[in-house]
């Protein structure tokens, strides 16, 4: 596992957004069932996760944060989750925290726990380091010729070549963890308001429990 | 007549063409976090109670740096969206303060409000209790004119 790295992002992105950051690492893992242990720490979250809280959340600090910068960046919250809003909206609806596998655990975990969002990709799929930018002209989300298309001056998780994922979107398809990947890439969004302290808890947080193996 | 308010025609009016629409945007996201703010305080005082509609805005253009003009839309929506909200809370708040008066009243003098029932939920209390005024030894307490307000036991058991 190497040391959370501050990744980039573009002048125009932080002129506008100065406190806004992306965190990036890569932890030597792979995707498989989860734990006992991971799944039984999943059931002690929902025993304390209820409907209150997945109202009241929207007022604690982390999850406003998210709400606010969700808003500043054009995506209405109550239409579109963020994405601790979503995962409680979840375990209302299912009646607790599915457990689905390793690393969907390993990031619900993350989420649940500090408010903040990680995302994983395939190390080996990535060249060089992540940032934040807005899309170019007839862009593609991935290297795959059959990727989406990217509208110009939407907000992206970039590499050194591609777009891989819009803010806060899914990560392109193919380069999302499969059974064979080896090394994944976690990556975290910090919104303007969101101290820095939570997001390497999140970070630290879903690699511990990727650990667990 | 010396007209007081008339134009030196050497002096044009000052405009500024470099308007800082950065210092703008800042604003209107400040404006922006201060409405989610006292919208999520709407919400949470309502829950459970109150059940509010928060239809999204629309939109869903996604995640892009927005401009001096959306995000001036994106706060008056927010602004109506949090006058709606509130119009709510108040609307309930007097509802409750009528049932509050009601129920002060059934307790003092039942016999006026014969077999009236009111809801834990309707002077927003918890629990699924409800106050009603039924007769004290049923027909023969309406023969009588023998009145009372009863409290019933909760919510019904899970089965």
């Amino acid at each position: 596992m190497t040391e959370p790295e501050l990744g980039w992002i573009d002048p125009q992105v932080a002129e506008e957004f100065p406190k806004l950051r992306l965190w990036h690492l890569t932890v030597a893992a792979r995707d498989q069932p989860s734990p006992p242990e991971l799944r039984e720490r999943l059931r002690l979250l929902s025993d304390r996760f209820h409907g209150a809280r997945a109202i009241a959340m929207r007022r604690e600090p982390v999850p406003h944060a998210y709400r606010v910068f969700f808003r500043h960046i054009g995506i209405d919250p109550d239409d579109e989750r963020t994405p601790i809003e979503a995962a409680a909206l979840a375990r209302l609806k299912h009646g607790g925290f599915r457990s689905i596998g390793l690393l969907a655990d390993a990031l619900l975990l993350a989420v649940v726990e500090t408010g903040v969002p990680v995302w994983a990709l395939d190390d080996e799929r990535v060249s060089g380091g992540l940032g934040i930018r807005p899309a170019g002209p007839a862009e593609r989300l991935g290297r795959d010729e059959l990727g989406p298309d990217v509208r110009p001056g939407r907000l992206v998780v970039a590499d050194d070549g591609v777009p891989l994922a819009e803010l806060f979107g899914e990560v392109a398809p193919g380069h999302g963890v499969t059974q064979v990947t080896t090394t994944m890439r976690l990556f975290s969004v910090q919104a303007p308001g969101v101290p820095g302290i939570h997001v390497e808890e999140a970070l630290w947080t879903c690699t511990e429990a990727l650990d667990t193996t | 007549m010396v007209v007081l308010d008339d134009t030196f025609p050497g002096l044009a009016p000052f405009v500024d063409e470099q308007v800082d629409e950065a210092a703008a945007r800042r604003t209107l996201r400040e404006q922006i976090a201060r409405l989610e703010r006292q919208l999520a305080d709407a919400v949470v005082a309502a829950f459970p109670q109150t059940r509010l509609e928060l239809r999204p805005a629309g939109g869903g253009g996604g995640p892009r740096m927005l401009s001096l003009g959306e995000l001036e839309t994106q706060r008056d929506a927010l602004q109506e969206r949090l006058r709606q909200v509130r119009g709510v809370l108040e609307s309930r708040g007097a509802e409750v303060e009528r049932n509050r008066i009601l129920l002060e009243r059934m307790l003092l003098e039942p016999k006026r409000y014969k077999f009236a029932r009111l809801h834990r939920a309707d002077v927003d209390m918890g629990g699924c209790g409800a106050w009603q005024v039924r007769p004290r030894l049923g027909l023969i307490g309406m023969m009588m004119g023998w009145w009372q307000v009863k409290l019933s036991s909760g919510c019904p058991l899970a089965t």
